[in-house]
């Protein structure tokens, strides 16, 4: 055991797999002789040389489109957009391709790849339009494909492998925000955390609080702050987005019968939609407030200034002020 | 012409050569026609490529080599031993149709045994997955050659451009076949680029890039042997442009006297490469009338036996709609 950032957490679960197994490769802009822009593959390229670790073209549809051929003829590629605002390019290979591929030849080919992206922001990130973008619900929306987006180092090593190990198309969404401000003890050895399951954080009776990546940590200290105002709320981290796990989320709402689903992508058809959704048609009967969202608003993006920045993103204060208020209704 | 315009090849092979490329001819005739009767929704031919296809494929390997072709290469999956019914079952999209069990349109192969990769309808997609199946061969330290294909139209993706790019850095053994018929639907070669070939292109990927006459099918068939043999050499891979007319719409959806003058599409008729093959058989003493009109026979009876048996084949069910999302489905 030893505390790891969340970033260290995704170099060795990379490093572990790639030592386990020889077909996995890794291959992106950057990743090799630089380690990547976030260093997640630092050493990587030394330790199994440049087949392996793979320096491409900056093409981001030929990341994602060789890695598909790799994983048709038995590599296990894990495949990373420097920026998950840069996927785009790629999105086509994604999206009629890797998702469609194992169920259009029902089942006669399958495309066992992992499309690792840092996505998100919020302050202190200043990325801007173009890298702090959260892209979950346009993969999310494609059947076939798998997504995750961890908020812990341990989940981050444990769904890694699992997604490395796993026969389908997993898209692994790291945030940024995350990479160097989340620690947390992880053993040294092999672990799994399988794809799928919820994990409830922290209960409490009177409200739940849904999220994942940054806004779970968010979620978190604002269950800390409503709890020494006599609201004690439960927090649901919904790691994997596709599947989602229905069960989970649904007994949590019926639990207190009120809920708030937090997340930083834009508000209209985000993720977390899907999650209300669910929540309203399956747990309607237990509900004592509206289901509410609370999430980035409507515009093209996290702005580059400070005060921008602050204003886009979800805080521990908007969404505890969020709670307080259904928590009132 | 003397034996040294066969390239090599045996009597047998050519008579195999020109029987494949009929075959590919009348199962493409058949589905046509099967359309126009009502019988089935879409068809999308082959026709006036064949010949190029058979030409090319012959220089492939079946059992090794890896294809993933477009639509249009009827003939490149009958060399790569897809049989006519698997066809015809997959033109009624059928249940037991190999390429996707009544999933996908029709001509979108798929063949896992028999090293055919399944292909989408948006185009050029699968010349990444070739570049990427010929790394993973490298890695493998096999020695495989990938074929895949796209019309001229198609070349004007930037994923194809991607895919050349790939495989000249990393010399990858893959055949990159451009089937130019002119016509992207309804667009002409002229508007897609301002160059007259699409392998000039090659160059600036550091590829070997040639383009043959489609109609020369021995001469197709050669350009191919040198890029699979090159590509076998560890030497890298080649952009072979063949030249084809589209001797019909661009499928049954389609209707050219929409754009083509009937001046032009008369011409076209010329250029039908199985008539072309026919005569050079005839002219190098290889058959003669009557054994083509045999092997047109026995075509026939193939392609009306394997029409029969896949017509009455099960269709998918209802619930084949769920099933393989995943190959490691969860429960949750």
């Amino acid at each position: 055991m030893a505390e790891k950032f969340y970033v260290d957490a995704v170099r060795e679960a990379m490093a572990e797999e790639m030592a386990r197994d020889e077909r996995v490769v890794l291959l992106g802009e950057d990743v090799g002789k630089r380690g990547g822009v976030f260093r997640a593959s630092v050493d990587l390229l030394d330790q199994f040389g440049e087949r392996r670790v793979i320096d491409t073209p900056l093409a981001e549809a030929s990341i994602a489109g060789v890695a598909i051929g790799m994983a048709l003829h038995g590599l296990r590629p894990i495949a990373e957009m420097q920026f998950a605002d840069f996927s785009f390019p790629g999105f086509n290979q994604v999206q009629s391709e890797a998702g469609r591929i194992h169920y259009r030849s029902n089942g006669g080919w399958k495309v066992p790849m992992v499309l690792r992206m840092p996505y998100g922001g919020g302050p202190g990130v200043h990325g801007a339009l173009y890298h702090s973008q959260s892209v979950e619900a346009f993969y999310a929306h494609i059947p076939g494909l798998k997504v995750v987006a961890p908020a812990f180092p341990y989940d981050v090593k444990g769904l890694l492998k699992a997604a490395i190990r796993d026969d389908d198309p997993v898209v692994f969404l790291e945030h940024k925000k995350c990479y160097r401000a989340i620690k947390q003890e992880i053993p040294d050895g092999d672990y799994l955390v399988p794809i799928g399951p919820a994990e409830v954080r922290r209960e409490g009776r009177h409200i739940t609080l849904y999220a994942y990546g940054n806004m779970l940590h968010e979620s978190l200290k604002a269950a800390e702050e409503l709890s020494r105002q006599g609201i004690e709320a439960t927090v649901v981290d919904v790691r994997t987005l596709k599947p989602l796990d229905k069960k989970t989320i649904v007994e949590a709402a019926k639990a207190t019968g009120r809920v708030l689903v937090v997340y930083e992508d834009n508000l209209t058809y985000g993720a977390g939609a899907e999650i209300a959704a669910i929540i309203a048609d399956e747990a309607f009967m237990h509900l004592d407030a509206p289901v509410r969202r609370l999430a980035g608003p409507d515009v093209p993006g996290i702005g580059y200034a400070s005060v921008l920045e602050k204003e886009f993103t979800p805080d521990a204060a908007k969404i505890a002020a969020a709670a307080r208020e259904l928590a009132e209704f | 012409m003397a034996d040294d315009r066969r390239m090599g090849l045996t009597k047998e092979d050519l008579k195999e050569m020109y029987r494949l490329m009929l075959l590919a001819r009348r199962l493409d005739e058949r589905q046509w026609q099967l359309n126009r009767m009502g019988q089935a929704p879409f068809a999308i031919g082959c026709r006036g490529h064949e010949g190029a296809q058979i030409g090319i494929s012959w220089a492939l390997k079946p059992g090794r080599d890896i294809v993933l072709p477009y639509y249009r290469d009827l003939g490149v999956v009958l060399r790569m031993g897809m049989t006519p019914k698997e066809v015809m079952l997959d033109f009624f999209a059928k249940a037991e149709g190999p390429s996707s069990g009544g999933r996908q349109m029709p001509s979108h192969y798929s063949h896992p045994q028999k090293g055919i990769v399944t292909q989408s309808s948006t185009v050029a997609t699968q010349t990444l997955h070739a570049a990427g199946m010929a790394y993973a061969a490298q890695q493998l330290k096999e020695d495989r050659v990938f074929y895949t294909s796209i019309g001229e139209g198609s070349a004007s993706q930037g994923e194809f451009h991607e895919a050349l790019n790939w495989a000249g850095v990393y010399k990858l053994p893959v055949l990159f076949v451009v089937q130019n018929n002119q016509y992207a639907i309804s667009v002409p070669a002229s508007k897609q680029m301002a160059v007259d070939r699409v392998s000039v292109r090659a160059a600036g990927f550091g590829l070997a890039g040639v383009t043959v006459d489609g109609l020369k099918i021995l001469d197709v068939y050669e350009a191919a042997k040198e890029a699979v043999e090159r590509a076998r050499r560890g030497e890298g891979a080649t952009l072979l442009e063949v030249m084809v007319p589209r001797l019909t719409g661009h499928s049954t959806d389609d209707d050219p006297r929409t754009y083509m003058t009937q001046e032009e599409m008369e011409a076209l008729k010329h250029r039908d490469p199985v008539g072309h093959f026919a005569s050079f058989l005839k002219e190098q003493g290889v058959v003669g009338d009557d054994e083509l009109a045999a092997i047109d026979q026995e075509v026939r009876k193939e392609v009306d036996q394997a029409t029969d048996e896949a017509q009455k084949a099960a269709d998918p069910r209802p619930e084949d709609l769920y099933t393989r999302l995943y190959a490691t489905p969860i429960e949750l």
